[in-house]
């Protein structure tokens, strides 16, 4: 606070520069995925790497996924990419809701009643996390299709609930551990029953919480492959993941375009959406950092 | 209101045994407090009487309903919270109309209930603010406001004074005994600060060790403490202890401090040290404000030094030294003395305590 106007001009640009390289350097592949969709074949592979301005952004790779073209493409027939991006929306949407739901509620129950065995439970929740997703995929898949899970919505849905429940229970648990029980308590005094008391009074309080957790649960669903490609490879509940690798191989070769427009459309609500909640975001990861 | 009735109530926390064997009646409109160290076990009894605990024994009742399975919401009590506990999502005034929306009361009584509580209180201005807005005091009553506006039949307080500074919690303290008193509102009142409980208990309740060590009136647990514990609990500066040895015979007397010095005992106390000792060695004690001290020796007066004195205004408190001893006593403050100085000190007869070194029980 003693320093010269000088030095601390000096120090705000020397940070400034440093977040910009930083931004550079981790915002770079979504820049040239997102140009290469706006190129041509020939321009996507010039042997000179053509930035903005350097050549003329055309539509037609969003026209061929959207659609907007007669007949079949490369991208497959008119509008078929718009159902597997339906398909993604339900599945990553509905694990989501079900993950957060289920998984708040047994945050709660462990944060608040005396359990016998509690941090043995708790552990063995976070050991169904321990497995890599390959290790299981083969007995998924046999399960899946005995129950003709394989192929459905609800099959990758419920997968992903499964994936995403432990992570839902640990976050929420610490949420839960922070906000005081005499809101409760009170609540309860004040003529409410216990599921009211959470309903009104900590649901409320642990929304930054929820936000932040649900955040990582679409993230999570929205972006998985592995168990997509393997279960869900048929076009009636196939997501976007797998549709676009399936899509990559044609036979002129591999159509960057169509793959880079896919992509951009695809990351694109995952932006949005995580825009949208930044402010609760920012509040539930830092939540509990700090001791009150 | 209601009277509040606890018997053999035992309460534990896996192998720890928080309350045991508790028997207690607080009387309508009575003002009890529950007085005791932290861990002592009053906030759980407090617990178990709003039902947010369940015990492992014993029955309560409010009024003549035993409400030992009743759930919180249905025991028709309030409850003041040491942090305050406001709902951080809502308004002052929606954290005040809160238990009426419970009850489905109309909007226009509940608007009309809140505004009532908040004159009562002075809070009117403060109705829109968050709680975050808000500063300790203004919370503190705003909690008051929540706990007051559905006229519960019993209020509990769980230490709702400690987290205000002490100008603050001074006033807090005569304006809710006169709250109390405008209610005619059954309360119990838990603190560890033995000046919350002397001015604001009807009856003061001294809790160690999750049993009640007395239970009566602060003239009582002042002037007449049942146990070692509670003399030198209540007070401040604490009761003067010093180990004593009884030696019965043609002129019973007590010698105090190893020994150097003898206090003669009259008839009345040798007869209560013989009913009710378990041995010969006792605890005398005394408090600061029942010695008198003299600058010269005379009959039953005990030879002792200045080591420290401390003028605090409206008194002057004096350190002495009783052989290894530090004796504590109050004079006047136009009594003053230097370090070192001799001086002669002289406890009241009807003011002394004896306990018994084994059972700490009072003799008298």
């Amino acid at each position: 606070m003693y320093d010269t106007l000088w030095v601390r001009i000096t120090r705000a640009t020397l940070i400034g520069i440093g977040l910009a390289l930083a931004i550079i350097f981790f915002l770079f592949p979504m820049y040239w995925i997102t140009l290469a969709s706006f190129k041509t074949k020939p321009e996507i592979l010039s042997s000179i790497p053509l930035h903005l301005f350097q050549f003329t952004p055309n539509l037609d790779n969003y026209r061929s996924i959207l659609g907007l073209t007669t007949g079949e493409t490369e991208a497959g027939t008119p509008g078929e990419y718009l159902g597997r991006l339906l398909n993604s929306i339900i599945i990553a949407g509905g694990s989501t809701v079900l993950a957060v739901f289920f998984g708040t509620l047994t945050a709660y129950a462990m944060a608040r009643f005396r359990i016998p065995g509690k941090s043995d439970i708790m552990f063995y929740i976070l050991s169904s996390r321990m497995l890599p997703p390959v290790v299981i995929i083969i007995p998924v898949f046999l399960m899946f299709t005995q129950l003709g899970l394989k192929g459905t919505h609800l099959g990758l849905t419920l997968l992903y609930t499964t994936v995403n429940l432990p992570f839902v229970v640990w976050m929420m648990k610490g949420f839960f551990d922070e906000i005081p029980h005499e809101y409760e308590d009170a609540a309860m005094l004040d003529g409410y029953p216990r599921i009211q008391a959470f309903f009104r009074v900590t649901l409320p309080n642990a929304w930054p919480g929820i936000a932040a957790t649900a955040v990582f649960c679409i993230i999570v669903a929205w972006n998985e492959y592995a168990f997509a490609f393997i279960l869900n490879s048929e076009p009636y509940a196939q997501t976007v993941p797998s549709f676009i690798a399936s899509k990559s191989q044609t036979s002129a070769g591999i159509n960057w375009g169509i793959i880079a427009a896919m992509s951009t459309l695809f990351v694109l609500p995952v932006l949005v959406f995580t825009f949208l909640v930044r402010n609760h975001l920012l509040r539930g990861v830092t939540f509990g950092a700090v001791r009150r | 209101m209601a009277r509040v009735t606890v018997e053999k109530l035992t309460k534990k926390f896996g192998d720890v045994v928080a309350v045991r064997d508790l028997d207690l009646q607080v009387e309508d409109r009575e003002f009890m407090v529950f007085l005791g160290p932290s861990g002592c076990g009053k906030t759980t009894t407090l617990r178990c009487i709003s039902g947010l605990e369940r015990p492992e024994g014993g029955t309560i009742r409010i009024g003549d309903t035993v409400v030992n399975n009743l759930s919180p919401a249905v025991r028709d009590i309030a409850m003041v919270f040491q942090f305050y506990a406001l709902y951080p999502h809502m308004s002052a005034g929606d954290n005040i109309a809160f238990p009426l929306h419970a009850r489905r009361m109309p909007g226009n009584e509940v608007q009309r209930r809140v505004n009532e509580v908040a004159r009562v209180l002075r809070i009117e201005h403060l109705l829109q603010r968050r709680p975050r807005q808000l500063s300790g005091g203004e919370q503190q009553r705003v909690a008051l406001g929540r706990a007051m506006v559905r006229r519960p039949k019993v209020f509990l307080m769980d230490e709702p004074l400690t987290n205000l500074d002490a100008k603050l919690r001074s006033e807090m303290r005569a304006e809710l005994k006169r709250l109390q008193k405008d209610l005619n509102a059954t309360t119990v009142y838990v603190t560890h600060d033995q000046v919350e409980a002397m001015s604001m208990g009807d009856r003061i309740g001294v809790m160690k060790q999750g049993g009640i060590e007395q239970i009566g009136t602060p003239d009582e647990v002042y002037n007449h403490p049942a146990s070692l514990f509670v003399a030198g609990f209540v007070g401040s500066p604490a009761m003067n202890f010093v180990p004593a040895e009884y030696r019965d015979g043609a002129e019973p007397s007590l010698f105090l401090a190893d020994g150097a010095f003898a206090l003669p005992v009259d008839d009345r106390w040798a007869t209560a040290i013989r009913e009710r000792a378990t041995g010969n060695t006792f605890t005398f004690g005394i408090r600061s404000e029942d010695i008198a001290l003299y600058t010269e020796p005379g009959q039953d007066r005990i030879p002792s030094e200045v080591y420290v004195m401390e003028p605090l205004g409206d008194v002057n408190l004096f350190d002495l030294k009783l052989g290894e001893q530090i004796i504590k006593a109050k004079t006047l403050p136009n009594f003053r003395l230097r370090i070192g100085d001799r001086v002669w000190l002289q406890p009241d007869h009807d003011k002394m305590h004896l306990f018994d070194a084994q059972t700490e029980r009072a003799i008298f």
